[in-house]
């Protein structure tokens, strides 16, 4: 892990501070008080799962973590650079991956890949198109217009995009809101190798299931503040012990669907799984 | 970050005119309300208009190049409304670029979308009997004026853009600007109007940018127009580029 986790460029000064440090942020629209003093920090490679309900405030926090928004108070640095003061190097720090696929739907998917490696200012981006294109299953589709994909392809492209340039913090908004489940589980896979290989990975959601699965941290923002911030594990310590009880386990509808679309496993389904959920 | 301002702009500029080479559709459209109003003016009420001129289309088309530009600039407005909405113009503000490469990429792009309208609506016009002899000092002189007009009505379809709630806001503010021009005199003498018609025509900014282009084009001495014109032109470019940097800063921070 520590091998890998040299390609994102971390000096030794920045591996003792969080990844992400928040303090006492402060945000409102006109009379509405969004954040009222918000705090938490995310150690480096780990994932951290905003948790809240619509409107809460997880995007304001996200747009101000990613610069598209200045907050009334409090601080918050990205890779240990100031969001207000050092914007631009934070926006040399980050990837954002907002919570509607942001692609470009009149340019082909390996356009818009090459696009951002352009923008990125990188050697080689159709190389670097390329590579995406295949680690994310997009090759066969990739000269087509993106407005032709299917939800789970445009978010697949739009994750894809975001780890161009292998920024050290990715911030993902709800990213598999709108998927089927299939796309879902991809979704989730691709964020534990990002994790894996050392990015630190900031997603919202209001999916208490997607929290489970991926976050290292649970965060939940209610009414402005950050109420709780714990491991999974600490917080189920909050509720009084587990009882054991024996309940006939009956398949849910989501083991239902995944078990008859296949997994990869059943002949025809399997080469469909690329694209076939795509379509 | 200004290092990347010129990289970045061009890389964006290739992005939009792709959607242009794309979608030319929006070039037609562009075009099709100027081309008709030629065709009407100069086949049905052209021949009831005294112009004072020898050719009437030579007399319209300064006026029929003002409303293409016009009409052209709403689908500026559209485009960046749409990367508004898409979520990409906010995907762009985070990345380490020059940000206000977004915008200028978008005003350079309506430029070359213009700049294409207004050769086939001359194409047109010369089908139709238009005829001049100028010399390419006073064509250059021409396109100009037409540039500084389409980068002004540009920076007015950035703010409309950026402004927007909805696709249909976005473009409804460019229709003032292209029935200006039947308020002054493109179609019509203004000598021909009621006191404050003719009033508000002779001191609008179309009125005397038509006069100057017909003058230059008709190998005419251009006059004091030329320079109304020019004041008017920049002027408007200066204003509207300070409002839309405004809403711009507005809506990044």
């Amino acid at each position: 892990m520590t091998a890998e986790r040299t390609d994102t460029q971390v000096t030794a000064d920045q591996v003792q501070e969080p990844a992400i440090h928040v303090q006492g942020l402060e945000k409102s629209y006109k009379n509405l008080e969004v954040l009222r003093g918000v705090d938490f920090d995310v150690a480096r490679g780990s994932i951290f799962a905003l948790l809240g309900s619509n409107g809460a405030g997880k995007t304001t926090v996200v747009n101000i973590l990613s610069t598209l928004l200045q907050a009334d108070a409090g601080t918050a640095t990205v890779n240990g650079f100031d969001v207000a003061t050092q914007s631009a190097d934070v926006r040399e720090s980050i990837s954002l991956t907002g919570q509607f696929a942001a692609v470009d739907e009149i340019l082909s998917g390996r356009e818009n890949l090459v696009l951002v490696a352009r923008l990125r200012h990188l050697k080689d981006p159709g190389k670097i198109a390329d590579d995406l294109l295949e680690r994310f299953a997009l090759t066969a589709a990739s000269a087509r217009r993106v407005a032709t994909y299917s939800g789970g392809m445009r978010r697949r492209l739009d994750i894809a995009m975001s780890l161009i340039g292998n920024p050290p913090v990715i911030f993902l908004d709800e990213p598999t809101t709108g998927l089927d489940p299939q796309a879902r589980i991809e979704v989730w896979q691709t964020v534990k190798e990002l994790a894996a290989h050392g990015t630190t990975v900031l997603l919202t959601t209001q999916d208490l299931d997607e929290a489970e699965q991926l976050a290292d941290r649970i965060a939940i923002l209610h009414g402005g503040r950050i109420i709780v911030d714990d491991t999974l594990a600490g917080l189920k310590l909050l509720l009084p012990p587990a009882k054991v009880e024996y309940v006939e386990k009956q398949p849910t509808l989501e083991d239902v669907f995944l078990a008859i679309v296949g997994d990869g496993e059943v002949g025809d389904a399997g080469n469909d799984r690329t694209f076939g959920t795509d379509e | 970050m200004t290092k990347h301002f010129f990289g970045d702009t061009a890389v964006l500029l290739g992005r939009s005119l792709r959607h242009i080479a794309r979608s030319l559709d929006t070039i037609i459209t562009t075009t099709i309300m100027p081309i008709a109003f030629m065709l009407l003016f100069v086949y049905v009420f052209g021949g009831a208009i005294n112009s004072g001129s020898d050719s009437y289309v030579n007399y319209l088309l300064p006026g029929i190049l003002l409303i293409t530009i016009a009409s052209g600039i709403s689908y500026t407005a559209y485009r960046l409304f749409m990367d508004t909405k898409s979520g990409i113009f906010e995907r762009f503000q985070s990345m380490p670029i020059a940000r206000s490469s977004v915008l200028w990429a978008h005003v350079l792009t309506s430029l070359v979308a213009n700049l294409i309208s207004l050769v086939v609506v001359v194409l047109v016009a010369l089908l139709m009997g238009f005829r001049s002899g100028a010399g390419v000092l006073a064509w250059l002189a021409v396109a100009g004026i037409l540039i500084l007009f389409t980068l002004a009505l540009t920076w007015l379809a950035v703010i409309a853009g950026l402004s927007a709630k909805s696709v249909d806001g976005a473009g409804a503010f460019s229709y003032p600007l292209i029935f200006l021009p039947f308020i002054s005199s493109a179609f019509v003498p203004t000598a021909t109007m009621p006191g404050p018609v003719r009033a508000f025509a002779e001191h609008q900014p179309v009125t005397s940018i038509v006069n100057a282009i017909r003058d230059l084009l008709a190998q005419q001495p251009v006059g004091s127009d030329i320079w109304i014109a020019l004041a008017w032109c920049v002027g408007l470019l200066v204003v509207a580029y300070a409002f839309a940097m405004v809403v711009y800063r507005r809506r990044i921070s």
